[in-house]
């Protein structure tokens, strides 16, 4: 649906502003009921025991004991699934082990009892026999030839011989001539770049709760990022019918993609079908850390070449993306985004899916694309100081703009970036004076953003107040920007309009909320279907006044005769026309089902101020800004509420964030203690800066704003330590003892 | 598992003698963690926070004895101890959050006797004195010599700890504990390192302990660094040999909080920066 | 093995409770008393999502047993609000969307009236310690902080 151009700013009487959010009361309160606080009667409490081996293959499993003890109403296994259909092979392989125990804590076997003490106690009598198998954690190591494999016989054609069978798949992406472009540069800079493996941080661990009927029917609440999702996955793997499993969606404690995928919902279902009763799982923090959906570690080599002018001639990444147990890191996101922000004659991304004795790497926030840009934006950071030019500038030379063919095929429409280079470069932050052990750093990000299936019911009640129905959990005030969009599209006041997300007994399809697409896409099925019920609401005032449906309009809230030739009518406003709905055809209402396309690409450019102290390696940031483009911000606070989660959680991911494993493949570090995000003493003030670009895609020029804020921190963190350091970081995290180790060794 | 509350330190000796699973809750903020973790399953668990002076904060001998079940809150919020032992009462102060200060203890600390204890090289450098209570009496055991290694102390059966007695601060004298972690709040030490010292009228040191932790299986006591700046103002020179004599001292092992060359250098950097502060303390100024 | 009979106060509310030995006072309230604002993030006492104060002083609940809370006081974030008038640091984390999913949400304001009846004119630096306990993912922190500190002025001016 393309953007609707009779609609200036100035015309916008909600969008844009600020009112409270309407789950605002239940959650400073208390009230709001996430993935854990739901009870049931007789419900039982299900736990998962977990492989204490990176690799390892199960010989046998006994649970008789677990069985006999009393208390215990079910145990299941992977035995228990049988066999699914392919495309849930590995989600139920990855929710519990078949023949091998793929990483540490994989679960092998679960069970439900009346009482945790119970659980736990029934778990240390299960017997599992393990044949240890040699493991590997590394991406390079294991991409060499001779490394352990996890799976025989996956290794797609696209890989060439001579690479390991943990290399699944290989992609690649760009135009032009590398090696022309290369030798036309005056410098390349050519360097390989890791980054750790981090986790998304959510602070609510998953939790469900399951019933199952023997009839086949099933309800399960649950915290997740996606409940249509959830029932397709569930009922694929149970062998259930979609409309006879219902999932209703609780409020979400946090998700940044980890909560797109399932990880204890079928196996609830499963011992609650066994059980014959209610049965409740939570994970526990290091549950959490050991078996949810981390994001890939990485190794990037870049290859960039420019001109002391500043151009750049040619730019090559190879990327190799260890995406856990199983196949689909998001290295093809990676390769795809790499060089996205920039106009390029030659241009070549390789990418490499691996697999280790990892957990199966989940989205996090823009998937792929921040490792992607860190070693990309360092590496053009490196090339303009080593030419003494002003990396803003170099950008603005080279950034995309509408028209740029993109390194990953399309041509821009009208996209942001260059106004977020230039709002930054004409920032004060950006001329503000610097002191010793200080350093600055600027980085570009971009993420595609998606669209989607899409469904939004809109119902006009009674008394002429409105509800809209929608199916993806509001993970951080989309209720509010959704209610924000009806209400101005029905030229109504914010307070008269109220949504719920609705389970998946009320709607069709809808996508899980990822991509960034949910203020976007679920805003135009919402602002669609409101123009449903205004079309609806005019042919009821036409027909109650007697003239032709075409010539009553819908302004400020009210029908109204479309002009002087119409007839004299005092406009209808909906409270009046719903009150008489029963008179003039029923209850009013309008939906809207749609595949939304038309996302619009969205960029943003970080600015950030470092001290290291060059005793200790510790790093400390000083000041922050984001400058990115938002389309149109429909709730501004929350805009900058995006940009400023997304950037600290970048910061965490630059400086201390890793999944530290072990020789043994056992991770060290599955709590908040070790695992550092980080605390509100570690940050300044996050200041943001949100330029409107209006995205032709969407009626209000919406553009999803949740992912990018991610993708651009982790090479500006790394440019401004490397400044304020004086030594080049080619590794995340930044951890203390890797950049003092890299200050002394510079210093020789 | 038992919950048992004793009103008096016999009863408590006498439950902790009698079974082999027993465990002294106090604050709590390590127990609870390795109950949850299943690290530890007692039998029963004692709390002596009801057992009178406990939670007492009481003046001796011109120096302060503490009681077993005094939070870091407590002791923050103490004027008495903040003056004269800023450096212990900082240390205990950085022992996790605000939430953990409300009921860690410096007693919970020493006996958790993890090496990276944040309270005990500043105990250790203060020249604190543990009150160990049990079933064949009291005695007074210097703090140094309570862990034995990691997660172990040298308590015996039934016994536990009533109280730590910090001495008499004397004239001219101040304390520091600093330590570094990777970041400002909620992290386990990387190193840590806890001086106290007196100086004369001209600014020299006359008397000095410097104390290490996280650099080896339990608290050191750096002798060699305690000499290094003895009679000596603190001078850059003074201050570069108190740096080395500590890093030569740290015998630390490589774990996911840090490399063994890092723990090193930064035992000497954080020597040199705690004994500037604890100098200023000394000399009356604010730091 | 018998549970354990311990007597409360809940918000100022005369509790009564049984429990294990083991159970947690968060167990208690969450499990037990249905007192399910007061939240688990970890367990071990870094996330601060389970902050209440006994006694009036701020602690984790996963990390003190239910059994503990014999004859102490307990506020819980149920008992923040007086009936419908929220608590002015509750009231302005709405307005200034100081949060974003809500789950820590809970832990927090507990944790800043806390605070702020410390302390009613805390610096930036202050708010950021006291609350280093508690982890935000979505936030940022910004947003939460400039509430703290603007609630705490409005609190000075209305006194």
């Amino acid at each position: 649906m393309a953007l609707d151009d009779t609609k200036k700013v100035k015309d916008f009487k909600v969008v844009g502003t600020r009112p409270n959010r309407p789950d605002g009361i239940d959650k400073v309160t208390g009230r709001a009921r996430f993935g854990a606080d739901m009870v049931a009667p007789g419900m039982l409490t299900g736990r998962i025991l977990r492989s204490p081996h990176a690799h390892a293959r199960i010989l046998r499993i006994d649970t008789s004991k677990a069985e006999a003890l009393p208390g215990v109403k079910a145990v299941v296994t992977r035995a228990d699934f049988g066999d699914v259909p392919d495309h849930v092979a590995d989600v139920i392989d990855n929710c519990m082990a078949g023949d091998k125990a793929l990483y540490d804590g994989h679960a092998v076997a679960a069970i439900a009892a009346t009482s945790a003490a119970v659980a736990r106690k029934a778990l240390k009598l299960i017997e599992v026999e393990y044949e240890v198998l040699p493991h590997v954690t590394d991406v390079d190591a294991a991409m060499r030839p001779g490394a352990p494999v996890l799976h025989e016989g996956a290794q797609q054609e696209t890989v060439p011989e001579g690479y390991s069978g943990n290399v699944i798949s290989r992609v690649e992406f760009g135009h032009g001539d590398i090696e022309a472009g290369l030798a036309k540069a005056d410098r390349v800079v050519e360097r390989t770049y890791r980054t750790g493996a981090t986790h998304q941080g959510y602070i609510e661990p998953h939790a469900c709760l399951a019933t199952m009927s023997a009839d086949g029917q099933g309800d399960l609440w649950v915290c997740t990022q996606g409940h249509y999702m959830v029932r397709n996955v569930c009922a694929a793997i149970l062998g259930l019918e979609q409309g006879q499993l219902r999932v209703t969606a609780s409020e979400i404690g946090g998700g940044f993609g980890g909560k797109t995928v399932v990880f204890l919902e079928p196996v609830a279902l499963m011992l609650a079908k066994k059980s014959g009763r209610p049965v409740k799982m939570v994970m526990s923090r290091s549950e959490v850390l050991r078996a949810t959906g981390p994001t890939a570690s990485t190794s990037i080599d870049v290859r960039i070449g420019m001109k002391k002018d500043g151009r750049i001639t040619a730019a090559f990444a190879e990327l190799r993306y260890q995406g856990g147990a199983y196949p689909g890191s998001p290295v093809d996101m990676g390769s795809m985004s790499a060089f996205a922000p920039y106009d390029l004659e030659n241009v070549k991304t390789v990418g490499w899916d691996v697999v280790t004795n990892r957990p199966k790497a989940a989205a996090y926030r823009a998937p792929g694309a921040p490792m992607a840009a860190f070693a990309v934006e360092s590496a053009i950071d490196e090339l303009a100081k080593g030419f003494g030019l002003d990396p803003l500038a170099v950008r603005l030379m080279n950034g995309a703009k509408e028209g740029t063919r993109a390194s990953y095929g399309p041509t821009y429409p009208a996209i942001g970036l260059m106004a977020t280079l230039e709002a930054a470069h004409t920032h004060p932050h950006w001329t503000a004076p610097l002191g010793e052990n200080q350093g600055r750093g600027v980085a570009c990000g971009f993420w595609f953003n998606f669209g989607g299936d899409t469904c939004v019911s809109l119902n006009v009640t009674p008394d002429g107040t409105v509800t809209v129905s929608e199916g993806n959990p509001d993970i951080g005030g989309s209720r509010a920007s959704m209610t924000m969009m009806a209400a101005e599209e029905l030229g109504i006041p914010y307070d008269q309009v109220r949504t719920i997300i609705a389970d998946t007994g009320s709607l069709g399809q809808n996508e899980v909320t990822d991509g960034s697409r949910v203020t976007f896409a679920v805003g135009l099925a919402t602002i669609e279907a409101a123009r449903a019920a205004k079309r609806e609401m005019c042919r009821r005032a036409a027909m109650i006044w007697g003239i032709d449906e075409e010539a009553v309009e819908w302004e400020d809230g009210a029908a109204r005769p479309a002009g002087p030739n119409a007839g004299k009518f005092p406009p209808m406003t909906i409270k009046e026309i719903a009150a008489v709905a029963s008179n003039t055809g029923g209850p009013i209402a309008g939906h809207h089902e749609v595949t939304a396309e038309g996302a619009g690409v969205s960029f943003g450019t970080h600015m950030v101020d470092v001290e290291v102290d060059p005793d200790t390696g510790a790093t400390k940031i000083l000041r922050y800004t984001v400058f990115q483009d938002a389309g149109r911000a429909v709730h501004p606070a929350y805009v900058e509420g995006q940009f400023q989660g997304g950037a600290v959680q970048g910061i965490g991911w630059a400086l201390n964030e890793e999944y530290i494993y072990g020789e043994d493949g056992i991770l060290q570090n599955a709590g908040f203690l070790d695992y550092r995000i980080p605390v509100a003493s570690d940050l300044p003030m996050i200041d943001t800066v949100i330029l409107e670009i209006p995205n032709p895609g969407h009626p209000y020029g919406v553009r999803g704003v949740g992912e990018t804020p991610i993708v651009p921190p982790l090479a500006a963190v790394a440019n401004a330590v490397s400044a304020a350091a004086g030594v080049r970081m080619t590794q995340l995290p930044m951890s203390p003892p890797r950049v003092l180790a890299a200050i002394q060794a510079a210093k020789g | 598992m038992r919950y048992e509350a004793p009103q008096d330190v016999e009863a408590a000796v006498r439950i902790l003698a009698a079974e082999q699973g027993a465990y002294v809750l106090a604050g709590g903020t390590d127990l609870l963690v390795k109950l949850r973790s299943e690290m530890v399953e007692p039998e029963v668990v004692v709390d002596i926070k009801r057992i009178a002076g406990m939670k007492a904060i009481t003046a001796e001998d011109g120096g302060w004895r503490i009681g077993a079940a005094v939070s870091g809150a407590e002791m923050g919020e103490h004027a008495g101890l903040v003056a004269d032992w800023p450096g212990v009462v900082e240390a205990a102060g950085l022992i996790g959050s605000t939430q953990v200060q409300g009921r860690a203890t410096l007693t919970g600390n020493l006996c958790n006797a993890s090496p990276a204890a944040d309270s005990v090289p500043a105990m250790v450098a203060a020249g604190a004195v543990a009150r160990v209570v049990g079933p064949q009496g009291t005695r007074d055991v210097d703090v140094i010599d309570i862990p034995k290694g990691p997660g172990k102390t040298t308590l015996a059966a039934g016994e536990f700890i009533a109280s730590v007695f910090l001495p008499a601060r004397g004239a001219r004298s101040g304390d520091a504990y600093l330590r570094f972690i990777p970041r400002t709040e909620m992290d386990i030490a990387v190193v840590g390192c806890g001086i106290s010292l007196s100086l004369d009228a001209e600014g020299r040191v006359t008397a000095a302990r410097v104390a290490l932790g996280a650099v080896g299986p339990k608290v050191i006591l750096v002798e060699a660094a305690a000499a290094a700046i003895k009679r000596r103002v603190l001078d850059e020179a003074t201050l570069s040999d108190l740096a080395e004599a500590c890093s030569a001292a740290a015998t630390p092992i490589e774990d996911k909080r840090g490399t063994v060359d890092f723990r090193r250098h930064v035992a000497g950097v954080l020597a040199r920066r705690a004994a500037v502060i604890a100098e200023a303390r000394a000399k009356g100024e604010k730091a | 093995m018998s549970r354990i009979h311990v007597t409360t106060k809940i918000n100022g509310d005369e509790t009564e409770f049984l429990c294990d030995a083991e159970a947690t006072l968060l167990d208690v309230l969450r499990d037990e008393l249905g007192l399910t604002g007061t939240k688990e993030g970890c367990g071990t006492g870094d996330c601060g999502a389970c902050s209440v104060t006994v006694d009036g002083r701020l602690v984790c609940s996963c990390l003190m047993l239910g059994a503990e809370a014999e004859g102490r006081e307990i506020a819980t974030i149920e008992g923040m609000a007086a009936g419908e008038v929220l608590h002015p640091l509750q009231q302005k984390f709405i307005e200034m969307a100081a949060l974003q999913c809500g789950i820590c949400t809970p832990g927090i304001l507990v944790a800043a009236k806390s605070l702020l009846e410390r302390n009613p004119d805390p610096s930036e630096e202050e708010v950021r310690y006291w609350l280093a306990g508690n982890l935000c993912r979505c936030t940022g922190y910004d947003k939460i902080i400039r509430a703290v500190m603007e609630t705490a002025a409005d609190m000075r001016r209305a006194s």
